[in-house]
């Protein structure tokens, strides 16, 4: 969970708790030295290791470093040759784009009735709750192995089941026209444990008095769950889009160990593009160019997601 | 138990016990559905499971078979042989991530929640900033600053910098923290707490879940990591179980069911951890008010 953004609960200002207030007897330095002390090392951490590095990045993305080499100044050099000259960069980016909107539409959506049959009061739900989220934490090598297996278009799984039904099944990952498809089953099978369980935990702070009152109201149980629970849930469902934007559109592992962007570029995405140019080729500058494109791309969409908070999101305070 | 929560219980059972007849039908949907989804999601696992207890000519045969004709437990202990250092790596960096990610984050947490501190606004927005930026982004330079400091090819950059900028985890302890009625706190100063003795006996227990859900989630990063060990680490008995899976692939098994029992080893710790800890974690995520 590298990159998980604010939730936006409560309101976000940072108001000190009331009963410093009544706390005469603490001088403000003393104050200041102990808050200090117990924030210092996650903001030394945060500049040091993340802000920082960032803002090298920004400079690196400038030049022709390799890490190795006494870098040149290019100006906007990498840039450019991004956007006009390299033919992976568009079809790489429309990936990360196709698989960005389905995976987080789609994860958050079925995440979202697996809450609620989570959350029903059944004897060894515990248990069912564990299979659901049990490919959210299985690494991705040993997904890329199941699932490489399962997909095999001669004796996997998959078309074995389909040849029984006098079906021929496709290629599957080999296939250009599949491959990317495959890949986003993956991504779904594994990436629905995460907004299951944030949701989850959404339905189960939701004050059972209110759903009562609309039962006694005669409010069918569809319509309890469209005027009832699911506005209350929309700040659970505000976070997951963002969080689920952020992770997706970085994604790299799964891509990784089953078709390494294959074949023919079809599953390349952003971050295996700038992973293969960094750690490739060698090209830093032009590895930090494009992880400053991907920056701005995630800023932008993220700033807009949060202008249409106001919209549809519903607090309850 | 209260009282309260013993009253709602006894409806509760009074509730279920006059239900109507026409209720029964409704739990077997449920129970069909449910055991639906449980197929469709742990299918491809307990695949893996299956085959890694074949004998080696069942597993590729056509069509495939569910259940091993015979059940070969020595597949594991042939393939957990091979494993064992690296398991003992990830175990290794998953406490060190886990325990100070835990103190760091419920020290800032905590300072962030009751503490009145010059420039803590800018602060706080300044790491909750940090969470928009992309891994990738920061990792070049990361690499050439690791480099600087002679730590690549350790285990250092898979977790000092985690533990030192645990932005989600300082969060939800910082609502969890928020959550914690103030008149505790003030007791525990009228009776001549410090500062760090409150937040230490007196605040840290109240937000157990909350723990439990960050440590889990931490847990689990740490162990199913592919990107720190992959660009970190060079030595082969430094790598952790993931790439070991990895490297598995091509030197050692050429053998599908050791393979399967490689993986499915790879996949208890978390999973077993998820099981244990369900109830903590979904109820500390609950308690961080990240909440409908």
């Amino acid at each position: 969970m590298a990159n998980a953004v604010l939730p936006t609960v409560s309101p976000p200002a940072v108001d000190g708790p009331s009963a410093t207030r009544k706390r005469p007897k603490v001088k403000p330095k003393r104050q200041n030295l102990a808050g200090w002390l117990f924030v210092g090392p996650v903001i030394f951490g945060v500049l040091f290791f993340q802000l920082a590095p960032v803002a090298a990045s920004l400079v690196v993305s400038l030049t022709n470093w390799t890490g190795l080499n006494s870098p040149k100044f290019l100006g906007l050099g990498n840039y450019k040759e991004l956007f006009t000259a390299d033919d992976t960069f568009w079809p790489s980016l429309k990936n990360t784009v196709i698989f960005t909107l389905v995976v987080v539409v789609l994860t958050i959506f079925i995440g979202l009735g697996l809450a609620v049959l989570c959350n029903q009061k059944i004897k060894g739900i515990g248990i069912f709750r564990t299979l659901y989220y049990s490919p959210a934490v299985t690494n991705v090598v040993a997904i890329g192995f199941v699932w490489f297996w399962l997909y095999n278009p001669d004796n996997g799984l998959f078309n074995s089941t389909l040849k029984t039904l006098g079906i021929h099944g496709p290629a599957w990952l080999s296939d250009t026209k599949t491959a990317l498809i495959a890949v986003m089953i993956v991504a779904l099978w594994q990436g629905v444990g995460y907004p299951m369980v944030i949701l989850l935990a959404g339905l189960q702070s939701i004050d059972q008095s209110l759903i009562e009152a609309a039962t006694m109201d005669g409010a069918s149980a569809w319509r309890r769950f469209w005027s009832v629970v699911f506005p209350l849930l929309t700040p659970s469902l505000f976070f997951l889009t963002i969080t689920q934007f952020i992770t997706s559109f970085q994604v790299f592992g799964i891509i990784y160990v089953m078709t390494s962007g294959g074949p023919n570029n079809a599953t390349s995405v952003f971050i295996f593009q700038i992973y293969e140019a960094a750690f490739g080729h060698g090209r830093l500058g032009y590895a930090s160019a494009m992880g400053w494109v991907l920056f701005v791309i995630v800023g932008v969409v993220t700033a807009i997601q949060w202008r249409t908070e106001k919209r549809w999101v519903h607090y309850d305070n | 138990m209260t009282t309260e929560a013993t009253t709602e219980a006894i409806t509760g059972a009074v509730r279920v016990l006059n239900r109507p007849p026409r209720h029964i039908p409704r739990r077997v949907v449920l129970i069909v559905v449910l055991l639906f989804f449980a197929v469709v999601f742990a299918m491809p696992l307990l695949w893996m499971i299956s085959a890694s207890l074949k004998p080696e000519n069942e597993v590729l045969q056509s069509p495939p078979t569910f259940l091993p004709s015979e059940f070969q437990w020595g597949n594991y202990s042939q393939a957990g042989h091979g494993l064992l250092p690296f398991f003992l790596n990830s175990c290794k960096l998953a406490a060190l991530n886990v325990g100070f990610l835990l103190l760091f984050a419920s020290l800032a947490g905590y300072g962030f929640a009751r503490l009145n501190f010059a420039f803590k606004n800018l602060a706080f927005a300044l790491l909750l900033s940090t969470a928009m930026i992309p891994g990738i982004v920061y990792l070049v330079p990361q690499y050439m600053l690791f480099r600087q400091m002679g730590w690549i090819d350790t285990h250092y950059p898979l977790w000092v910098p985690n533990v030192l900028t645990p932005v989600f985890g300082t969060f939800l302890l910082r609502q969890a923290f928020r959550g914690v009625p103030i008149e505790l706190e003030e007791a525990a100063k009228l009776d001549g707490a410090s500062i760090f003795g409150t937040f230490w006996r007196i605040m840290l227990p109240q937000v157990k879940p909350a723990l439990a859900a960050v440590g889990a989630l931490t847990f689990m990063g740490s162990w199913n990591d592919l990107f720190g060990p992959l660009i970190f680490l060079n030595s082969t008995r430094l790598q952790t179980m993931p790439i070991a899976l990895a490297l598995f692939k091509g030197e050692y098994f050429t053998q599908t069911n050791l393979m399967m029992a490689a993986a499915t080893l790879t996949i208890l710790p978390p999973l077993l951890l998820f099981l244990l800890a369900q109830k903590y974690f979904v109820q500390g995520i609950t308690m961080s008010g990240l909440k409908g």
